[in-house]
């Protein structure tokens, strides 16, 4: 047995879902540290003593102005260095909601470029709201090591602003082409195949609400960067570890352990070898 | 330079603000053609090139793959266009002095760009299509803003700088109340929005008399914040003359007497099984769960600052409950939140609303919206609520806040010690909520918005969630001895509360301030939100002022304790207040209150509307009503699984969208112990007896808890009283006897009450009135229960077709306050009882049965009875569901003719099993509706039916339907002869479909009402 992957939980005011993010990667088998943004500002070489950096969810400096947008502004302006150094030495790093929002936001997911800004973002729903519900999830290639050996997921959401937008058609058929956009909401598995009807994707490619939860272009909930190994998602991967979180776990649909656990199993795998 | 940054969405893309207002426009009854686009925007002071705030913009302000911004030094007309087609120009700022959390985190992040910014304000800007005379001042009074935090400027904004506050010169104020007679006391009491009772003036003025000289304001403040309704309870602590139909009983404590007397006894009983820990004594009742921890519950009002600011009132009033478990013992961990309102009904026309009351809609919206973010943004789940509408709630909405938390067993007590830091955490002190306290023991009127506006805060979760990381981390070190929140009173209440028994001094110009200007008095009673007081050993303080700066948590000294028994306050050196312990504590007067309670003569009539009847119609009405609605509108907007601890959901079954009876979760991750959460409450009841309304509140309460898997030995309960103006004896009467039925019910059942809180003086005087409106009797009894292996729990959704259902407890001929008569608009009949022996006894066994896996779904039986318990059983398992009225274990006696009927067709027909409610029609609408406590609707496999039933011996329970594979709930009937008047050979006896609908059309009509 190998040593156990080291991983830095990343707090910040208004992080509030770092405990059992630590804690679904203690049971896949990880040493996780739950740190404070400011200790990382202190000292930013701190995060050479990690192999997986997570930014978990929550509401990072109450979400103000937009999700995400200060810790993202944080991490580009004071860390931008040490995070382009952990990045190129074959770690990984993985954002959850929150997380996904500051990652992406941070230019760590696609670079933004020079005369337009961020080529994507993560807005408000389509309904206007923040919404708490359970989503079917496909995977899509196989470029995500945090995704390895996953075909699908059922997870919950819980966000106001989940709706993935490039900022024009050219980048989204880049992103797809490249294979990035590699986490989509699903429509259940028994609806499948039933033929017209609303319950189908439209011409647009997009499947109707609640099953694409915030009106995301291509239907994606999770996209990770080009080498695989930086991964962000809406979806709370770390709300569904024991069967028991599962919505209908008494209805005897719950698996022996919950779908989010494998993620982490994969990010600890992934130092395995 | 103060630059304006605009923010609105581009072109392509949606405004979902702009639509959302241009609905309620709509709704307010505005012309159609309607139409308002929404902006937010930054108000930034500072000497800022172009080039910065171009820098700002793209880096911070504006998401350019969604919006588009317009900036430029404030004034500039580029600001102020119109867009075609558009007539009017409105802006919406915050009030001076009123929080700005975006603008707090804005500034912060514009310094951390290295911009020299001196202070930002955010404010919302609208274009809106052309409005006649009236109708923009009506829009922006009723929907755009709040008057009693925001401004409102029309046309384009001029403004120069964002300065608030001057600086304050200290000039020491005397109330001269030594030569005051009655009617200057009483004018003194009122004016000073002090609210003290003459006699309570009184005792004041001759405590100072002996003194030999007059108090400074801060210390009048201190003893009225002190001798509050709200701090002291002294209505329903104090001594009670009652009078019932049973006699008169003379109080000295009414409170001590019924709730807390019932916990005492059962702790007696329970002996070495006692697993109280603390009751009634800190800010929440503790009670044991494992090993290593104990469970906290509170659950608090924000009545009126709702009523006047329904987000900001709502959103402070979860703020300030999550303090309460988080000042209990040395500080518990939150783990989750519940919520219960009670609105007028939401389409109340806008014509018929008093002046000053806002809409319930708003109000709705604003409270949901209010606990949503408090909620959300501290990563506390929102797990279990309910919503009551009743037109009484107009001018007085209710907005109950709880929650638990998790507390290591080594800190429950605290022990602040003479030389102790007195610390203050958190947030910094403004003018938010100045006489909160006094305010909410208030009536309200119509004006109450003008006199009170202080009195309305605004929070920052953000604030309070760096609060709670940063104090368990303290907690654990054993850095404090003490902790305590400020909430109602400030640090009046908070240093006065803990320094009770030791004495306190306190140096007012340490405190730090959101802005200068404040006065003495104004530092010592500001309600502002998000602070906690600590009382530190001095060798501990250099630790903890490190570990807050760590997290940039502000920590201040800002007094010491001293073993003096008296209060002193300085400012800048000068002693503004000396006050004894005793006297602050002990001083007040205690005044004896007339109470009585004439029940209401019960009636036997049962109401039916229409002839012939149709149940179904009657089932679909029940459903669509808007207390058994579906509340998923407001269930999804919560985050209801942060933490990672959730078992059972608020939305439960198929599609995740069934109504689960209470919320359960694991409050360690490493471990499979649980606690259930619910809550009982039923209005409606207290109109016919409140006796009655809360033994039924107590009984729901607990039967929710048991029908997911909790243990109804292991149930712990709070009581949350919300009534009128006391000062009437019928209305303090009909309290008392809610609290005699907690006292017997408690004992009954042996669930100890553990804390409790009231909120008295709930009535809206309409502007010109006499009259008041006054609530109904509205006591919520929220339970926590122990749930020993959350595996085991069940949910309410059917599971499998083929499946036995049975009935579990005794119905009864209890219509009265029912649905059933609530949606014909009809009051008469009985309100159901609770038979507290029989009740524990099935708890008990339903609790064995689950245990040991012999139930597949359990609901119980509430508002609207069985066919609404049957009916969202089965839509929410996408099952169908037969069941057969004739099965029902009931004690219904029929009136003489209907069994001398009965006695004729069993003689017609000797070999038949004829049904002695056959001949009873009324009967039917009993059983399908009646509201009878204590009762369950089960699911159990074929093969579990042996065991199950053994557990029911000697107990109300019948095998009465079964699941289906259809999509239907069809409801048979009593058989009754058919074919009367034909020959005879054609007559027969059958049982009619009394209800079938599909379960489609049932659950559209539960989810539509409230499907916002």
């Amino acid at each position: 047995m190998g040593t156990k992957p080291r991983v830095l939980v990343l707090r910040a005011p208004g992080t509030n879902c770092d405990v059992e993010t630590a804690y679904a990667f203690e049971v896949a088998g990880a040493v996780a540290e739950r740190v404070h943004v400011a200790r990382l500002l202190e000292s930013p070489q701190l995060l050479r003593n990690y192999q997986i950096l997570c930014i978990p969810g929550g509401f990072s400096y109450g979400d103000d102005i937009a999700a995400g947008r200060i810790l993202a502004t944080q991490l580009r302006v004071h860390l931008g260095e040490v995070l382009a150094e952990f990045c190129s030495r074959d770690r990984l790093v993985l954002g959850i909601c929150n997380g996904f929002q500051v990652l992406l936001k941070a230019g760590l997911l696609v670079a933004p470029r020079p005369e337009a800004g961020i080529p994507a973002t993560l807005t408000w729903n389509d309904t206007g709201r923040f919404e708490d519900r359970w989503v079917y999830l496909r995977v899509v290639g196989e470029k995500c090591v945090f995704l390895r050996g996953i075909d699908r997921m059922y997870l919950p959401v819980a966000h106001a602003e989940g709706k993935f937008l490039c900022r024009d058609e050219a980048t989204l058929r880049q992103l797809e082409a490249a294979g990035q956009l590699v986490l989509r909401y699903a429509l259940p598995p028994c609806r499948q195949g039933l033929g017209g009807g609303s319950l189908v994707a439209n011409q647009t490619g997009l499947i109707p609400f609640p099953y694409n939860p915030n009106g995301s272009q291509g239907n994606v909930a999770g996209m990770c960067d080009e080498t695989g190994r930086i991964f962000g998602l809406m979806p709370h991967p770390e709300r569904h570890i024991d069967p028991t979180h599962h919505p209908r776990w008494t209805r005897g649909e719950a698996g022996p352990e919950g779908d989010g656990l494998r993620i982490f199993r994969n990010a600890v795998e992934y130092f395995a070898g | 330079m103060l630059w304006q940054v605009d923010v609105r969405p581009s072109p392509r893309q949606p405004d979902l603000v702009g639509r959302t207002l241009t609905q309620d426009g709509l709704d307010l009854g505005l012309p159609d053609g309607l139409s308002i686009r929404a902006a937010r925007g930054f108000l930034i002071q500072g000497p800022l090139s172009r080039q910065q705030i171009e820098q700002a913009v793209g880096e911070l302000l504006c998401d350019t793959v969604v919006e588009e911004a317009v900036f430029a030094p404030v004034g500039s007309p580029e600001l102020n266009d119109l867009p075609a087609g558009f007539h009017h120009l409105v802006y919406v700022l915050p009030k001076p002095g009123v929080m700005d959390p975006v603008a707090q985190s804005t500034q912060a992040a514009l310094r951390d760009l290295g911009l020299e910014v001196e202070a930002v304000r955010t404010f919302r800007k609208f274009w809106i299509t052309a409005l006649g005379e009236g109708q923009l001042e009506q829009l922006c009074s009723r929907i755009l803003a709040n008057e009693a935090i925001e401004q409102v400027i029309i046309g384009p904004l001029r403004v120069e700088r964002l300065d608030f506050g001057r600086p304050y010169e200290f000039h020491l104020v005397r109330v001269p109340i030594r030569q005051m007679d009655d009617q200057a006391l009483e004018r003194l009491s009122r004016e000073g929005q002090l609210y003290l009772s003459l006699v309570e003036m009184r005792a004041i003025r001759d405590y100072f008399c002996q003194l030999g000289r007059d108090p400074t304001d801060v210390e009048l403040e201190t003893l009225a914040q002190t001798w509050s309704e709200h701090c002291s309870h002294k209505t329903l602590a104090g001594p009670i003359d009652y009078e019932d139909e049973n006699g008169r009983r003379v109080f000295r404590n009414m409170l001590r007497e019924t709730i807390f007397a019932a916990t005492e006894k059962i702790r007696q009983a329970l002996g070495p099984n006692d697993w109280c820990v603390s009751v009634f004594e800190d800010n929440a009742g503790i009670v044991r769960f494992d090993d290593e921890y104990h469970i906290v519950f509170k659950v608090e009002t924000h009545n009126h600052p709702s009523a006047i600011e329904p987000y900001g009132g709502a959103s402070t009033g979860i703020g300030g409950v999550i303090r309460d478990p988080l000042g209990t013992g040395l500080g518990a961990k939150p783990i989750c939140n519940t919520d219960v309102f009670c609105f007028a009904p939401p389409d109340t026309p806008y014509e018929s609303l008093p002046p000053g009351v806002l809409h319930p809609r708003r109000i709705m919206r604003g409270v949901v919206a209010g606990v949503r973010d408090y909620g959300n943004r501290m990563g506390i789940p929102t797990v279990a609520g309910a919503i009551f509408f009743d037109p009484r709630y107009l001018g007085n909405p209710l907005v109950y806040c709880g929650n638990v938390g998790l507390l290591p067993r080594d800190k429950a007590r605290k022990s602040p010690q003479p030389g102790d830091f007195i610390v203050v955490v958190g947030g910094r002190t403004g003018r938010d909520g100045i006489h909160g306290a006094t305010f909410s023991s208030a009536e309200l009127t119509s004006h109450s918005e003008e006199i009170s506006g202080g009195a309305v805060q605004i929070g920052n979760p953000i604030t309070e969630k760096m609060l709670v990381d940063i104090l368990l981390v303290a907690r654990d070190r054993g850095l404090y001895r003490g902790i305590t929140d400020c909430g109602a009173g400030g640090f009046s209440s908070a240093v006065g509360e803990m320094a009770r028994e030791i004495g306190a001094v306190v140096w007012l110009e340490r405190v730090p301030l959101k802005y200068e200007g404040l006065s003495y008095t104004e530092i010592w009673i500001s309600e502002a939100q998000e602070r906690m007081v600590l009382a530190v050993p001095p060798q501990c303080w250099p630790e903890l002022e490190a570990l807050c700066r760590s997290e940039g948590v502000e920590a201040t000294v800002i007094g010491e304790f001293r073993p003096t028994g008296r209060l002193e306050l300085f400012y800048q050196g000068h002693q503004v207040a000396h006050l004894e312990m005793n006297f602050l504590h002990r001083g007040r007067p205690a005044v004896m209150r007339k109470a009585v309670y004439r029940p209401r003569a019960e009636d036997d009539r049962i109401c039916g509307d229409r002839w012939p009847p149709d149940y179904t119609e009657d089932l679909r009405r029940i459903l669509g009503s808007l207390n058994v609605a579906s509340k998923h509108w407001v269930i999804r907007q919560y985050d209801h699984e942060v933490q990672g601890g959730s078992v059972i959901k608020p939305l439960v079954g198929r599609e995740n969208d069934g109504p689960s009876d209470a919320a359960v979760l694991r409050p360690r991750l490493d471990s499979y112990r649980g606690i259930a959460i619910a809550c009982g409450m039923n209005p409606c009841y207290g109109d016919f007896d409140t006796y009655w309304m809360a033994a039924s509140a107590i009984d729901e309460a607990i039967r929710n808890c048991v029908a997911v898997g909790a243990d109804p030995q292991q149930v712990a309960l709070l009581d949350n009283f919300c009534w009128g103006n006391t000062d009437r004896p019928e209305t303090l009467g009909s309290l008392v006897r809610a609290a005699l039925a907690c006292h017997d019910m408690a004992i009954a059942f042996g669930t100890p009450f553990i804390s409790g809180k009231d909120s008295l003086n709930n009535e809206f005087r309409p502007a010109g009135s006499e009259k008041t409106i006054c609530i109904p009797p509205s006591l919520l009894i929220s339970a926590l229960a122990i749930v020993p292996d959350v595996r085991r729990c069940v949910t309410m959704d059917l599971k499998e077709p083929g499946n036995f259902v049975y009935l579990v407890g005794v119905t009864r001929n209890e219509l009265g306050g029912s649905h059933y008569c609530l949606v014909q608009g009809k009051s008469c009949g009985r309100v159901p009882r609770v038979d507290a022996p029989l009740a524990g006894r099935i708890f008990r066994a339903m609790h064995q049965a689950i245990s040991r896996g012999l139930v597949r779904a359990c609901h119980d039986l509430s508002e609207g009875g069985l066919a609404v318990a049957a009916a969202e059983m089965a839509f929410a398992g996408g099952l169908g569901l037969r069941l057969f009225l004739a099965q029902i274990p009931s004690d219904l006696t029929p009136p003489g003719e209907a069994q001398q009927q009965v006695e004729k067709w069993r003689a017609r027909w000797p070999g038949e099993e004829i049904h002695p409610l056959s001949a009873w029609p009324a009967a039917v609408p009993i059983l399908l509706f009646s509201e009878s406590n204590s009762r369950f609707l089960v699911e159990v496999r074929p093969s579990d039916a042996p065991a199950f039933e053994a557990l029911f011996v000697g107990l109300p329970c019948a095998l009465v339907g079964e699941v289906t594979e259809t999509t239907y709930l069809e409801i048979v009937g009593l058989p009754v002869p058919y074919g009367q008047g034909l020959p005879d050979e054609e007559e027969h006896l059958g049982a009619p479909l009394v209800i079938r609908a599909s379960l489609g059309e049932l659950k559209a009509a539960w989810q539509k009402p409230l499907d916002w």
